[in-house]
């Protein structure tokens, strides 16, 4: 491996507060019984600052906020006005773009290089996309006049933190909603930089609402009675109590939950395009990801191959400091989640798959976990059937299409899938059969705001992105 | 002697699998003044069963055949209008059911049009999004037979299977509605009937793991309702609430209930050459 010079991107850009109260009707304010809790950079275990901790007076304030200002202004507003809001978002995101990712990797420990070129780049598309459809919604085919829902609890995961707020904010305030959203307890950085660009924007004070907190805040938040629509990003099992907690009553709910994808590689597949792919789908953000391609079906006939190619490969993956801009695989991003992934890995190997990791020095501080395959893997395994949600592939191997199909689809997810093959007409076939939201035929983890995402089964249900999205936040 | 002819009465059974079979657990009860099956929870697991191995051949079926077979139903139902109105069904409401089942008809080859398309995702990528179907459904039924019609057709019309519990006191239509269905080309278990008392099947098909998807369209009793969403989350079944207040089920039905029990698929592929 070729010997890099550190090549660190600037922290200097990002000016932190050493404190952040709740941003709640166009202003941050401090919770009513003054707790706070640290966020820490993963890659260091450096506290980067303290947040406050909403409890349900907060809570309450914060939804009282958001129906004020959907009954007496966004509600109201002419959709060309609430586009031109969403566009000044948009744009101001792009102009401190680089502030964001910093800001992003310092407290998420994802690689600068996936925060400022996915990330990023991302949130201000969605922003830019929705924006667009603030006019529009007479033409996107749920009737003349559709109703927005009203106020909508939103809650959000830590593996994209700004990018799930914006899946959440965008189309919500397109179709006329206002929110409350809570970001994830470990990752809430960002979406407080994004409160400070609402009031830059001259938002309307109320129409979007930001409450930290953990995992209590956002039950409050969902069981809420002055919400309309609960929008959840996160595990399956918070989703299923969700599901529950909202039974009997009206709101209206989208949930996109976990995954267990099944990346299938034919004979046919050209192997080093194929070898970057099952790389991109389970080391991008350090498998951090509800669509990771965390289960690599290969045919038979080219395991061999397949298996050198892909260890050469993950050989020369960097890991380490999320801010240095050649840095493949950034920090875990707690040590709760490494625990976990720990945990089932130790377990992988006690149900008898091989384990095989390149050799990798890892940071002294900070939590991290080595790029890491199992092979010798039934679909009995825990590996094979649990979301491990960190970089590590459970390789398991089938010879015909119908079994890759029988095997992919052998779970009680489906969120995504890969195919990769040569064969047009298979890529075709595979696609009909694969119970899964995505899928991504000769290539992986691709994104975009015009893109419908969202799982069967277990996976949950509705769809972020496109205009299904705004169908979530219509009532309809 | 009267001169008048000895009817040869009916015996109202279940429909599961495309067979008539009595409930397995021998239970009858009387409802419109006839003897109907009392399902049981086995027959509610059979018929999931049945709507389970159904789901293949329906779901691959092409959109032209599905849309030919529901015509089918159309034709055989106009055929048998007179026995339909016999149960003391109004005339009116029997045709409207009729149309009401042609329009869904027409909906099998359209709805991946109307509720899919291509994305302009910013990149070279062919990206495409298409409705499919989520399974096998459960369908809680209302008492009207317009009602009942609104909700099975548009679950099956889009390659879902369903199981249907008629309401307690109104299955005859239903199990009228089967013996159309069992002579229409419809592939046996894409429609299981399934008589009796919905307070007790009910919370068995709710909970079933194998049903990805509930129409709680009759229930009437909001206790019943909660207890039934909340198992239904226990696989995150797709939800239809029932109506806040009484449907009016000759209103324009709209898409929402076969888009409620479809799954987007987008599909990605570069291009490039």
């Amino acid at each position: 491996m070729f010997e890099y010079a550190p090549a660190p991107e600037s922290r200097a850009v990002v000016d932190i507060k050493p404190s952040y109260g709740l941003f709640v009707d166009g202003a941050f304010v401090d919770p009513a019984d003054g707790a706070y809790f640290k966020t820490i950079n993963p890659a260091s275990e450096e506290v980067l600052s303290e947040v406050a901790e909403a409890g349900p007076a907060d809570v309450d304030r914060a939804v009282a906020a958001a129906r004020k200002a959907y009954d007496k202004v966004w509600s109201r507003m002419p959709g060309r006005d609430r586009a031109k809001y969403l566009y000044r978002i948009a744009r101001i995101i792009q102009e401190r773009g680089r502030e964001l990712a910093v800001l992003e990797s310092l407290d998420n420990g994802k690689p600068i290089r996936e925060s400022r070129d996915v990330d990023i780049p991302l949130v201000a598309a969605h922003f830019f996309y929705y924006a667009g459809w603030a006019d529009k919604l007479s033409h996107a085919g749920f009737g003349p006049a559709p109703r927005p829902l009203g106020v909508a609890a939103q809650v959000i995961p830590w593996n994209f933190p700004l990018l799930m707020l914006a899946w959440k904010i965008a189309p919500a305030l397109a179709a006329g909603n206002t929110v409350v959203l809570k970001p994830a307890e470990t990752t809430p950085l960002t979406a407080l930089l994004f409160a400070e660009i609402c009031q830059q924007a001259d938002l309307p004070p109320g129409v979007v609402n930001i409450v930290t907190g953990a995992g209590e805040t956002g039950r409050a938040l969902v069981e809420h009675a002055g919400v309309d629509k609960i929008a959840f990003t996160g595990s399956t099992d918070v989703g299923k109590a969700i599901a529950r907690s909202v039974a009997g009553s009206r709101k209206k709910v989208t949930l996109e939950l976990g995954g267990k994808a099944a990346n299938v590689v034919f004979e046919d597949a050209p192997i080093d395009q194929a070898v970057e792919g099952i790389v991109n789908g389970i080391f991008f953000n350090q498998g951090h990801v509800c669509c990771a391609g965390s289960r690599l079906l290969v045919q038979e006939s080219v395991y061999e191959p397949v298996l050198a190619s892909l260890k050469r490969r993950m050989a020369r993956l960097r890991v380490g400091d999320p801010l240095d801009k050649n840095t493949d695989i950034g920090a875990i991003n707690s040590a709760a989640q490494l625990e976990r992934i720990r945990t089932l890995s130790d377990i992988g190997g006690e149900e008898g798959a091989e384990r095989w990791s390149p050799p990798c020095d890892l940071p002294e501080n900070g939590f991290w976990f080595a790029p890491t395959i199992f092979t010798g893997v039934t679909q009995a395994h825990r590996i094979a059937r649990e979301e491990i949600f960190g970089p590590v592939l459970s390789v398991l191997t089938f010879r015909t299409p119908a079994e890759a199909v029988e095997k992919a689809n052998n779970t009680p997810y489906g969120l995504s899938a890969g195919v990769w093959t040569d064969k047009g007409s298979r890529i075709l076939w595979m696609a009909d059969r694969l119970r899964a939201g995505v899928v991504w035929a000769n290539t992986f983890n691709k994104f975009d705001p015009t893109s419908p995402f969202g799982g069967y089964k277990e996976s949950g249900y509705g769809r972020e992105g496109g205009r299904h999205g705004l169908e979530a936040y219509l009532d309809v | 002697m009267s001169d008048a002819r000895v009817a040869v009465r009916k015996t109202y059974k279940l429909f599961i699998g495309g067979k008539f079979p009595r409930s397995e657990s021998g239970r009858s009860y009387i409802a419109q003044d006839a003897n109907v099956a009392l399902a049981s929870r086995k027959d509610v697991r059979d018929a999931v069963v049945a709507a389970r191995a159904a789901v293949k051949g329906w779901s691959g079926a092409t959109a032209y055949n599905r849309g030919q077979i529901l015509y089918r139903v159309a034709e055989m139902l106009e055929g048998r209008r007179d026995q339909f109105i016999g149960l003391g069904l109004p005339a009116a409401e029997v045709d409207e059911a009729i149309d009401r089942w042609v329009w869904y008809a027409g909906w099998s080859d359209k709805i991946s049009q109307v509720y899919g398309g291509a994305n302009p995702v910013a990149g070279p990528y062919f990206n495409l999004s298409s409705p499919e179907p989520t399974g096998v459904v459960g369908l809680v039924t209302p008492p009207s037979f317009l009602g009942l019609v609104s909700v099975i057709a548009p679950a099956i019309v889009t390659g879902n299977t369903v199981v249907a519990l008629t309401a307690h006191d109104a299955p005859l239509a239903a199990v009228t509605l089967a013996e159309v269905l069992a002579t229409s080309d419809l592939p046996g278990g894409v429609v299981n009937i399934l008589t009796g008392d919905p307070a007790e099947t009910a919370p068995w098909l709710a909970a079933h793991m194998d049903v990805n998807a509930i129409d709680l369209a009759g229930v009437t009793d909001q206790t019943l309702a909660t207890s039934l969403e909340e198992a239904a989350a226990g696989n995150l079944k797709r939800v239809i609430r029932p109506a806040a207040s009484t449907p009016n089920w000759s209103d324009d039905p709209g898409l929402t209930r076969m888009t409620a029990f479809l799954e987007t698929k987008t599909v990605w592929h570069p291009k490039g050459i």
